[in-house]
């Protein structure tokens, strides 16, 4: 987390008036200690902006803007718990060395795809919702809007939970579409057929012709 | 809707005779598959390359003025289900909208009326049975049409009965404009399609799901009750 974003969703949320102006503790302030509507903010305002900024990832280079979001985004989710959430019972089968392997490979498909979503969309405007929970829940909804000319604004909800390390993303839901749920019906029928480490292997499979696409010319 | 009728009885059918292993929203999976793939050859000989070359050759500006012009021929029965399902207030907003941008906003080119504070509603028949308790049944893939269930197929069905475009005459201006309706409609989906298919393993399965997921939480206005766990292969006796 660098201090840009942290300076950026301090100033918004010091310009909201949801933080008081203690400046002794401002510096000391890290990325744990976010509120996590604002940590969305913040993070989702930089990445937005960074993109706007770079010429190579308006004009299509998928490489830096996935690298981009393994720097900014990715450190606010929690893998593990995505993968064991989108698998259901099969997760309690698999043994660590599964677990990791498919860990890994969910992660690089869902950046990939997050990376097209943010291609496409980022130039949209975004309705940050003021967060509805108590300050000791631990596990909350951070809602976003995305506004788009002459169509209803898309809900884009992200569902954390406070770790040690601060807030983590570990579903998110699209027009009310939940991806960890969407993806459980088909790991579940890969597991059906060809075992756990046959959704390892489907899953390394899909994501190394995604990188070839993505590394042929003229895509 | 002689179509529905027939697919309303092999849903009974399959019903019968559904396997084990078979999603218990989708009866009819072998069946919804094969049109599946139909419609995704005819999407991707005609309806995806007339849709890139019209987002190619028309300019943004226009784009969204016939995204806006169809919206607000739609907002009208988006305000009809809003006041079937008892949402005055929701209605009222549709129809102000259907009043300002149909006359300010030059026959609905210019959707001022979100300037104005009345924001836009998805809402359709299909949408108002969910709301009066109508459940979705076994899921269906329509030929041309797409992703459905036997509450949505129906619904489905009145929205294009009630659909103002029906009125004009003659019939060539409205089979251009159901063209173009279709093809802007198509414009703005290619990005969710490609993006389908770089995240779905089984893009018959990802989409079926998501299009349930989308209905459901479409029908509560985007605040679903909390679906009890969704039943495992594993445990014998869920339901």
């Amino acid at each position: 987390m660098t201090r840009r974003i942290l300076a950026r969703a301090l100033v918004a949320g010091a310009a909201l008036g949801l933080v008081p102006a203690v400046s002794g503790f401002v510096p000391s302030a890290r990325a744990q200690d976010l509120p996590p509507d604002q940590l969305v903010k913040g993070v989702t305002l930089e990445v937005v902006e960074l993109i706007a900024k770079d010429k190579d990832i308006r004009a299509g280079n998928r490489t830096k803007l996935i690298e981009l979001i393994d720097a900014k985004v990715l450190p606010h989710f929690n893998f593990a718990a995505m993968t064991a959430l989108a698998m259901g019972q099969s997760w309690n089968k698999a043994t660590p060395e599964q677990k990791k392997r498919l860990t890994e490979e969910f992660r690089t498909l869902l950046v990939r795809t997050y990376a097209s979503a943010l291609a496409a969309y980022s130039d949209q405007k975004f309705d940050f919702r003021p967060l509805r929970a108590k300050a000791t829940d631990t596990d909350v909804t951070v809602q976003v809007r995305v506004l788009q000319p002459g169509a209803q604004p898309v809900p884009i909800d992200y569902s954390m939970e406070k770790t040690g390390a601060g807030w983590k993303v570990y579903d998110v839901m699209v027009g009310g579409v939940s991806l960890v749920a969407n993806y459980r019906t088909e790991f579940n029928n890969v597991v059906r057929e060809s075992g756990i480490d046959g959704l390892v292997k489907n899953l390394s499979t899909k994501n190394r012709s995604l990188a070839a696409a993505a590394a042929a010319p003229g895509k | 809707m002689l179509r529905l009728a027939l697919a309303a009885l092999v849903a009974t059918l399959a019903g019968c005779a559904s396997t084990a292993d078979r999603d218990p929203r989708d009866p009819l999976e072998p069946l919804n598959r094969r049109v599946y793939r139909f419609n995704d050859k005819v999407d991707q000989v005609i309806a995806q390359p007339v849709a890139r070359t019209y987002r190619k050759a028309v300019p943004q500006e226009v784009r969204n003025g016939v995204r806006n012009f169809f919206g607000n021929i739609g907002d009208f029965f988006i305000g009809v289900n809003n006041f079937l399902q008892g949402k005055f207030e929701d209605g009222v907003g549709d129809w102000a909208r259907v009043a300002f941008n149909t006359t300010i906003g030059l026959l609905g080119i210019f959707d001022i009326a979100t300037d104005m504070g009345y924001e836009k509603h998805n809402e359709d028949f299909g949408q108002t049975f969910g709301w009066w308790g109508a459940r979705p049944g076994p899921y269906l893939v329509l030929p041309l049409l797409g992703s459905s269930d036997l509450r949505d197929g129906v619904g489905t069905g009145l929205d294009m009965y009630s659909d103002p475009l029906g009125e004009v005459r003659p019939y060539h201006t409205q089979y251009a404009l159901w063209g173009l309706r279709l093809t802007q409609t198509r414009a703005d989906l290619l990005d969710a399609s490609r993006i389908l298919e770089e995240a779905a393993l089984d893009k018959y399965v990802f989409q079926r799901d998501a299009y349930l997921q989308r209905r459901r939480s479409l029908v509560y206005d985007g605040h679903p009750p909390r679906e009890k766990e969704p039943q495992n292969d594993d445990q014998k006796d869920s339901r």
